[in-house]
């Protein structure tokens, strides 16, 4: 079982750690500690008290709110989307880009997709601005719920112990 | 018990040690592992923990065998896909043909020749046709579970003391298979019927001879019999190497430890998958979806049948569920239907396909078998494009569905690898690599010729949670992944490289960025009736992004015919060497004739079509797609793609906020603080054009009621309803539509021949098909 460093680990997620240390990741078993040195990572970065649990994304986390103990999805800045069992997404600012001059913003003419087969979608954080995520479907597609996690029984997996109201 | 001979001789219940035929054999471990859980009944590794140095020593042996064989017999190919791009593998199955282990390559066929293997079991070949020392069986039939036609197995059975012991495939990718597009990969035939030759697990040889009528009747069939006959050596010099080799384990192991071991390493192979599940995902479900372009009402797209001719989408909804006991199911509900088109899979095609992929970081080990199989449930709803259950279906492209709809899984298993930690495993979605460049006629030699150029294994790659996409360098489905030589390909074919450039703005922007891909420029020379066709993405792109990263470019064609450069280059005159940098620019066309008739357009996909000598193709191989917002990308990585040449200046100042200097060479320079508050600015912006969600879908509501949105998009929609109350009760409940809310593909006037009446394989006399799917 390889063991790395909480630096080797606050490199990953800075994309910074060397090349030789991601390759032993990749090729050696997966170290068990991983787990618990990204969630204290990822705390340092964020300025509030909540207790990360998971990340969903670069800037966005499933916390234990430290208010009530509800498990809830928040932006690095604060802002709350709301409960982890529902799709964060339906709480965030969307901007569609669905016709051929919307698309020349992000490709240059004839590398971005036909609109009336597909749009892209940019989904904001209301408070920050950040980009979550973007998705690429068809038209009238509903938005992706991506992950619901199963957070007792990962808890279970880990060993530990798991949040009061999961 | 009588035993009784059939009328051909053959005596069924002889080739194993305890009687059973092949078929009762193989039922018996299907029962002990649906009764237990563990492969065969395998609840302890019973060789494995007595003797832990014996049962390595032959994985070693079996292993160092399959991989040595693979590169000798790669060598007596002269097709560049198998010799430069090894497209090829060898395969050890047990004699219930389950994979035991297999060689490097293209791995896919783990299963696809298991399943030729359980198809010969199950239809009782042991009795009819017989099965024997010395035999040969070929099969690349999709009805029998391979990708497509021109994926040719070669299976032979292994005896030890008049007993069977195993099996090995040797698979190889042929260049033609004859089918009325010429390449392996081809279209404009819309049915089986036009797909190439089919050969459904035919005996073709005995005593470790090929049979005359086979080899006599399939270069009849096929266009470049060369490197058939090549291809053909490839695979049977492989297998017996092989089988030499299980021979002599045998002899030095014993015949009972290597008969334990070659049950109990799948079973080994099942809990391998078990436990790197728990260490590596989160349990809970992941939703994801992909899509691909079927553009076949252009022009250019020439299909024999009216019905073909219509505008569809793949739709490939996935969800995953990772289980508590880390075995994942995935369910492919709401998939649309199969089509007239050669894009159609095969449930066994489809699931090995995600083996393949996995291997990369769900199982990335030598010790692929079928084990991991076992560990998983896959779903695929008879009907669609998964699972047609149409013997009429084609499949010879059914690469532009398989690796379309796989990105989306990608995605999925990548959310849970970044939610707890293993950044280094994330991919933003496995890059659809095309364009496969096709065509056919009479080559520079006098041959009659057929060409898929497998530039195509070089695409750029998907970004990482912590580094960009690599360039122009691989596809997820062959480790191997080599853009081949240049000079190798102007043997090959009769096509010129008038240019082969890094395709700038191909990858997706992202924190991290996807690999960009390449392109080719390729002028016809000293060919005789030559022609080509494109096959890709354009009207839409499956690989999505990550996380905030965009999807990468979607691809569009260049063709120019009549072009005058014979005469420019006598003249000495320009000639289109460099890169088509901005498509919109129509840079080639400023070096050609007066007279040329060029094609710049988004139809992706087309149909054999004439080209002269001195006319042109770009080949452009796509780029992967990027993850995470593009404003965290870090101020010196932007510098870097624009002084590169991999992102245009345009695109940096719209999509990274880039503020930058240029200087007479053409040298950009970065302004971090500048770029740092524009980065800001645009943030705002955002806040400023975003809607809230939910009055969004207010809008995207009443368009769904008033019907507007373009005919392949609804075709799509009323296509996976018709297939799934589920996915149909879903969509109403999401967009909250009236109870009575409908979409009929009969009021879409779009042509539905094949859409409410199946011709399935398992109706005819005397057919079992092997079924390893939900359905
Ligand atoms: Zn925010």
């Amino acid at each position: 079982m390889s063991t790395y460093t909480k630096k080797q680990v606050s490199d990953l997620v800075k994309g910074t750690l060397d090349w030789d240390t991601v390759h032993l990741m990749l090729s050696m078993p997966k170290d068990e500690a991983r787990y618990k040195l990204y969630m204290e990572v990822l705390q340092e970065n964020v300025s509030y008290d909540d207790k990360i649990l998971l990340a969903v994304g670069p800037h966005l986390n499933i916390v234990e709110s430290s208010k009530d103990q509800e498990i809830i999805i928040k932006c690095d800045c604060g802002h709350e989307f709301g409960h982890y069992s529902k799709n964060w997404k339906l709480n965030a600012l969307i901007y569609v880009r669905d016709n051929v001059e919307k698309m020349k913003e992000v490709y240059p003419e004839l590398m971005a997709p036909d609109t009336n087969w597909q749009v892209y979608r940019e989904y904001y954080c209301p408070s920050c601005g950040i980009m979550h995520d973007v998705e690429a479907p068809t038209p009238w597609y509903p938005v992706m719920h991506d992950i619901q996690p199963d957070l007792k029984t990962f808890f279970e997996w880990l060993d530990m112990p798991a949040p009061a109201k999961i | 018990m009588t035993i009784m001979k059939n009328a051909l001789g053959n005596t069924p219940g002889v080739l194993l040690a305890s009687g059973l035929t092949l078929n009762d054999h193989r039922n018996a471990i299907m029962e002990r592992t649906a009764k237990t859980g563990f492969y065969n009944g395998h609840e302890t590794l019973e060789f494995k923990d007595k003797d832990p140095i014996g049962y390595e020593r032959i994985f070693s042996k079996v292993r160092a065998g399959l991989v040595n064989s693979r590169e000798v017999a790669k060598k007596i190919a002269a097709s560049p896909i198998v010799e430069q791009e090894g497209e090829l593998c060898f395969t050890l199955y047990n004699p219930a043909g389950d994979c035991v282990a297999t060689s490097t390559g293209i791995i896919i066929h783990v299963g696809t020749m298991g399943a030729a293997i359980k198809y010969m079991i199950q239809n009782d070949w042991e009795s009819n046709p017989g099965i024997a020392d010395g035999d040969m069986f070929t099969n690349n039939d999709c009805q029998v579970g391979n990708v497509h036609p021109c994926d040719i197995a070669t299976i032979v059975p292994i005896f030890y003391d008049g007993l069977l012991r195993g099996w090995v495939g040797g698979m190889t990718h042929v260049i033609d298979t004859g089918a009325v597009g010429p390449g392996s990969m081809s279209n404009g035939q819309i049915q089986r019927f036009g797909d190439g030759i089919q050969i459904s697990c035919r005996k073709t040889g005995i005593n470790d001879t090929p049979l005359r009528d086979y080899l006599h009747e399939s270069q009849r069939n096929i266009r470049t019999t060369k490197y058939w006959i090549l291809d053909e050596k490839t695979r049977i010099a492989g297998c017996h190497m092989i089988r030499k080799m299980l021979t002599e384990v045998i002899e030095e192991e014993g015949v009972e430890a290597v008969e334990k071991f070659m049950y109990e390493v799948i079973e080994d192979g099942r809990r391998g998958l078990v436990k790197r599940i728990k260490a590596m995902c989160v349990p809970g479900t992941v939703k994801t979806v992909a899509f691909v372009d079927v553009p076949y009402s252009h022009p250019d797209v020439h299909v024999p049948s009216t019905f073909a001719k219509m505008d569809s989408i793949m739709h490939a909804p996935c969800e995953i569920t990772v289980k508590a006991n880390g075995t994942w199911r995935l369910d492919f509900e709401g998939c649309s239907r199969w089509g007239w088109h050669t894009y159609n899979t095969n449930p066994t095609a489809f699931t090995s396909g995600i083996w393949v992929m996995m291997t990369q970081s769900l199982v990335p080990t030598e010790r692929i078998n079928d084990g991991p199989r076992y560990a998983t449930e896959f779903r695929c709803p008879a009907g669609t494009w998964t699972n047609p259950k149409d013997r009429r279906t084609a499949h010879a492209d059914a690469w532009h569905f398989l690796v379309s709809s796989w990105s989306s899984l990608w995605r999925g298993i990548s959310r849970t690898y970044f939610a707890r930690g293993y950044l280094e495993e994330v991919n933003a979605g496995n890059s659809n690599p095309c364009n496969w460049l096709q065509g056919g006629g009479v080559n520079q030699d006098g041959e009659v010729h057929a060409v898929n150029s497998f530039e195509t294994a070089a695409c750029g790659t998907r970004a990482c949670a912590m580094k960009d996409g690599l360039n122009h360098a691989a596809a997820i489905w062959n480790p191997e992944g080599d853009m081949g030589d240049i000079e190798i390909w102007e043997l090959a074919e009769p096509l010129l490289y008038m240019g082969r450039r890094i395709k700038t703005n191909t990858g997706g922007y992202g924190k991290y960025r996807g690999g960009l891909g390449y392109e080719t420029l390729r002028m016809v020379w000293n060919s005789a009736d030559w022609t080509m066709f494109f096959m890709g993405n354009g009207y839409m792109n499956s690989d999505w992004g990550l996380m905030g990263g965009y999807p990468s470019a979607t691809g569009y064609r260049f063709e120019a015919h009549n072009t005058g450069l014979k005469e420019r280059i006598a003249e000495g005159k320009s000639l289109p060497l460099g890169q088509d940098r901005d498509p919109s620019l129509c840079e080639y066309e400023k070096h050609l004739g007066p007279d040329a008739i060029v094609k710049r357009d988004k139809q992706c996909i087309t149909t054999e079509d004439m080209f002269d000598n001195g006319d042109l193709y770009l080949n452009y191989l796509r780029g992967g797609p990027g993850f995470g917002d593009p404003l965290d990308r870090e101020i010196a990585d932007i510098q870097e793609d624009l002084n590169q040449n991999f992102l245009m200046e345009e695109f940096a100042v719209k999509i990274y906020g880039a503020v930058f200097t240029k200087d007479e060479e053409g040298v950009y320079t970065m302004d971090a603080a500048k770029t740092r508050a524009r980065q800001a600015e645009i943030r705002k912006e955002r806040i400023g054009r975003g809607v809230p969600v939910r009055e969004w879908m207010e809008t995207e509501r009443a368009k769904i009621i008033d019907k507007d949105a373009s005919l392949a998009v609804q075709q799509m929609f009323a296509s996976s309803f018709y297939l799934s109350a589920k996915f149909l009760a879903e969509f109403k409940e999401f967009w909250d539509l009236p109870a009575d809310w409908e979409l009929p593909e009969e009021e879409l006037g779009t042509p539905m021949y094949g859409a409410r009446h199946n011709i399935d394989i398992g109706d005819l006399p005397d057919v079992h098909p092997v079924i390893m799917v939900e359905e």
